[in-house]
Parts: structure tokens; C-alpha cells; sequence
């Protein structure tokens, strides 16, 4: 089947197998490899992006329900080469060690954030709760997306970029 | 893993969609959100030769106000549930269930519908609906029909969905006013209820009015827990007599054993997570 996404802000029209996952899409028909496949299971959130604006697991999604819509992804964030304060504040809270959640914690905390711009610990930790992380312990994540949220406040003089 | 391959269509009508299914015959299935179907895909515990997406009718999401019920269109997704002011106003039971569905990402993505039609005994919104006493609105070759939640669960992931059916909408008479709380027993973050309960309550001068639990997980179906409904009738709303009527919670129950727990030990969380849920719903 022949779909059009908008993916970073560019639009792809490719031919896809009703099968094709869209992480895989992403990934190997369009080239997007920051968005990375962490397990088989639907439960690790590494392959978070973002579909018309809400966060999803891009292996929980065929590419072919994805049709007219817009994906943002991990590397569609940054902005002439300034970081999202999102990723900033995961680099200067030192929020990974591997790095292969990092880039789904990245597109969750953003949405997290969408919707509850100030959160308390536990509010961080529920809504990261589709994300597992095997070595920080989740500590500096936490602190990270608490970080970014204050960086983002009205008034904060922070580059908003992404979405 | 990646899924076998299946054709696959996307109706912009119920009709079509209906008429989609019957066509493809017994081995078509239908995805809304795909979030329980397509991990089930993935691992391939299923092959379906053809998906049915009923992603694309614009009249099956969103939810209305019908006067004495609320109708929740079959792709509505979780999120949408959780946000609804009327939900909250009038069907309190079913956001405290849908907030603790998986994760965030996949309450954006699944679906009400999606997840009442699946049909996994350890769902969480098979006890709300149940408890509820709502109604399920299919729609066929035939044209609509409606079925009562309790003869709508037939078996694990079965109902009484015919194969050139889809559900279209879950009605759910309103509960104004009615303290509601979902309490779910599962050891880590996005694991299924090994057992829930959900409650709701209504109170009047400190007296429990009416009273509706169902459990979660302690049958192939989700299961009505009417001695501890009948027991709390006409008690004052103490933690006493809810503590009285939540022993009643496993009465007639014989929940499977597996990994997670055995038999008396499902018994047991009826009891206690009863007792926690009608607390929470009465405010006591």
C-alpha cells in the first residue's frame, strides 16, 4: 500500500507492506535510526514517538494506520543545533548511562510535560511508567524532566523547540 | 518479531466495515488501535488473513450524551475516556479504571471499545462495564443490536460478537453522583491486575444507598460481586460494614491458579482489594 507521512517535518510516500511496523518504517525505509526497537514485547518505550502530537510505541503501530499523519521523533527535535531543553536537561543531569531508552524517555518526557508542565516526582514517575531504563535507576531521569520542567516555564528564557 | 502478512482495509463507514468482515470471513479481524492485536501479531499468537481498521470512522469516536446514559463510541481511545468531563461527572468507575490502563503511550492509542471487545479477563474495563450495568451496541449484516453486559463475556477473549460484527459503542447509564474507585493488585508498573475491583457507591446521610462491584480477573469473565452489593445496602457508610460486606467478595468465585497466584490467594485479594475499593468509593 502507498502511504504519506510527514516525519520530522518532511513528507515521505513510500510503498509499505500492510505488516510493516512503523518503527521499521521510520527506521529502515526512512532512515530514522535515533527512534530505536528495545524489545518485542510493547513494554520498554524506546521506540516513543510522537503521532500527531501524542506520544505512542512506534512497534505497536502499523505503518500503514499512520497515513496523513505527522510523527515527530527524537531527531526532529533539536533546532539549529540547540538541543530541546528536554535533552539538555537529560545531558546536564547526566539522566543515562547506555543511552538506548534515552531517546524514548526523551519523546515521553516531552509529552509528560504537555500535559502537566509542573510535575511532582510521583506524576514524573507514573507517566514514565511505559518507559523502563536497566541501568539508571531512574534517579537522574527523574531530576532531568523536573529540570526541563522549570526550564520551560512561562518566562524561563529556554528556546522552546520541537513541536 | 514482525507479524505474518494479512491484507488489510480501512472502511470510512460501519457498513462497509461490516460488510468487510463478512467477506473476509473467519479468519478477518478487526483493529482499532491495535495495541492489545498488535503485540498478539508481533509474537504471532495470531494470523489473521485480513485486518479490518475501523481507525477511520468518524462516527464511532467520541462520546455522547443520550439523556439517562452516556455513549462511548467503540474508538474512543483511553485517553479521551480519562479527559471527558461527562465520564468523570457521570461514570466515575470508568475513568478510575482507565487511569491505571498500561502506560501513557498506549492509553493514547488504545481503545474503549478495543479493549471491552478483546475481552482479557485480567482488562481493566471489563469490571466497570460490567459493574455498571451497561449495554453493548453491535452492528452487523443484519443491521444493530444490543446486548447486556453480563450475556456480552462469554469466555476468555470471547463474546457474544458474531463474525460480521463489530462493537460500535458501549452504553453506560449515567451514575451521577455515585463515589467510584478502581483498586488493582499487580506486582510492577504496565502488568495486567492479577486481581482488581472495581466499586461503585452511592450514599445517602451517611447511609450506602446502592452499591455496584465487579471483580476483575477471577473468572474467564469479568464477575459481579452481588453478596457484597446486597450486604452493603441500607449499612452506614463505616469501615466496619464495608469490612463485614467485602468478606462476602469471593463468595461462588473459583479464579484460576497460575504464576503470579493461586486460588485462595485470588480469593483472598477479592476480599481485601473489596474492602480498599468500597473505602476509597465512600470516602470513609
Amino acid at each position: 500500500m502507498r502511504i504519506t507521512v510527514t516525519v520530522d517535518g518532511t513528507t515521505y510516500t513510500d510503498e509499505v507492506e500492510p505488516r510493516q511496523l512503523l518503527v521499521h518504517h521510520l527506521r529502515d525505509t526512512i532512515g530514522k535510526t535515533g527512534t530505536v526497537v528495545g524489545c518485542d514485547t510493547s513494554n520498554c518505550g524506546s521506540c516513543t514517538v510522537h503521532l500527531d502530537g501524542q506520544s505512542v510505541k512506534s512497534c505497536s503501530v502499523l505503518a500503514v494506520q499512520v497515513d496523513g499523519a505527522e510523527i515527530t521523533t527524537v531527531e526532529g527535535l533539536a533546532r539549529d543545533g540547540v538541543l530541546h531543553p528536554v535533552q539538555q536537561a537529560f545531558h546536564d543531569n547526566h539522566a543515562l548511562q547506555c543511552g538506548f531508552c534515552t531517546p524514548g524517555m526523551i519523546m515521553q518526557s516531552i509529552d509528560l510535560l504537555a500535559d502537566d508542565p509542573d510535575p511532582d516526582e510521583h506524576a514524573v514517575r507514573h507517566g514514565l511508567e511505559g518507559n523502563l531504563c536497566r541501568c539508571t535507576g531512574y534517579q537522574n531521569i527523574v531530576r532531568a524532566v523536573q529540570d526541563a520542567a522549570s526550564k520551560l516555564k512561562p518566562g524561563a528564557t529556554h528556546l522552546v523547540g520541537g513541536e | 518479531m514482525i507479524p505474518a502478512a494479512f491484507d488489510y482495509t480501512a472502511p470510512s463507514t460501519v457498513d462497509e466495515a461490516v460488510r468487510a468482515l463478512a467477506d473476509a470471513g473467519e479468519e478477518a479481524k478487526v483493529i482499532a488501535g491495535g495495541q492489545s492485536l498488535i503485540p498478539v501479531l508481533r509474537m504471532r499468537l495470531a494470523a489473521p488473513t485480513t485486518l479490518v481498521d475501523i481507525g477511520r470512522i468518524p462516527e464511532l469516536r467520541g462520546i455522547r450524551d443520550e439523556g439517562d446514559a452516556l455513549l462511548i463510541g467503540a474508538t474512543t481511545t483511553h485517553y479521551e475516556v480519562q479527559r471527558d468531563p461527562s465520564v468523570r461527572e457521570h461514570a466515575l468507575l470508568l475513568k478510575a479504571a482507565t487511569d491505571t490502563v498500561a502506560d501513557p503511550q498506549v492509553r493514547h492509542r488504545g481503545t474503549f471499545g478495543g479493549a471491552v471487545a478483546h475481552a482479557d479477563p485480567a482488562g481493566d474495563l471489563l469490571a466497570p462495564v460490567l459493574a455498571l450495568d451497561a449495554e453493548l451496541v453491535l452492528h452487523g449484516l443484519e443491521g444493530p443490536r444490543t446486548v447486556a453486559a453480563a450475556d456480552f463475556f462469554v469466555d476468555y477473549f470471547t463474546t457474544a460478537l458474531r463474525q460480521d460484527e463489530i462493537l460500535v459503542g458501549v452504553r453506560v447509564p449515567k451514575h451521577t453522583g455515585w463515589g467510584a474507585h478502581y483498586e488493582k493488585f499487580s506486582r510492577v508498573a504496565q502488568a495486567w491486575s492479577i486481581v482488581a475491583v472495581a466499586a461503585a457507591v452511592r450514599v445517602e446521610g451517611g447511609v450506602i444507598a446502592e452499591a455496584r462491584v465487579g471483580l476483575t480477573n477471577m473468572s474467564s469473565v469479568p464477575v459481579r460481586a452481588r453478596a457484597v452489593e446486597s450486604a452493603l445496602v441500607g449499612q452506614p457508610a463505616t469501615a466496619e460494614a464495608i469490612r463485614a460486606a467485602a468478606a462476602h467478595a469471593a463468595e461462588g468465585t473459583s479464579p484460576t491458579a497460575d504464576g503470579n497466584a493461586d486460588t485462595a490467594y485470588r480469593q483472598h485479594l477479592a476480599r481485601v482489594l473489596t474492602s480498599r475499593a468500597i473505602t476509597a468509593a465512600t470516602g470513609v
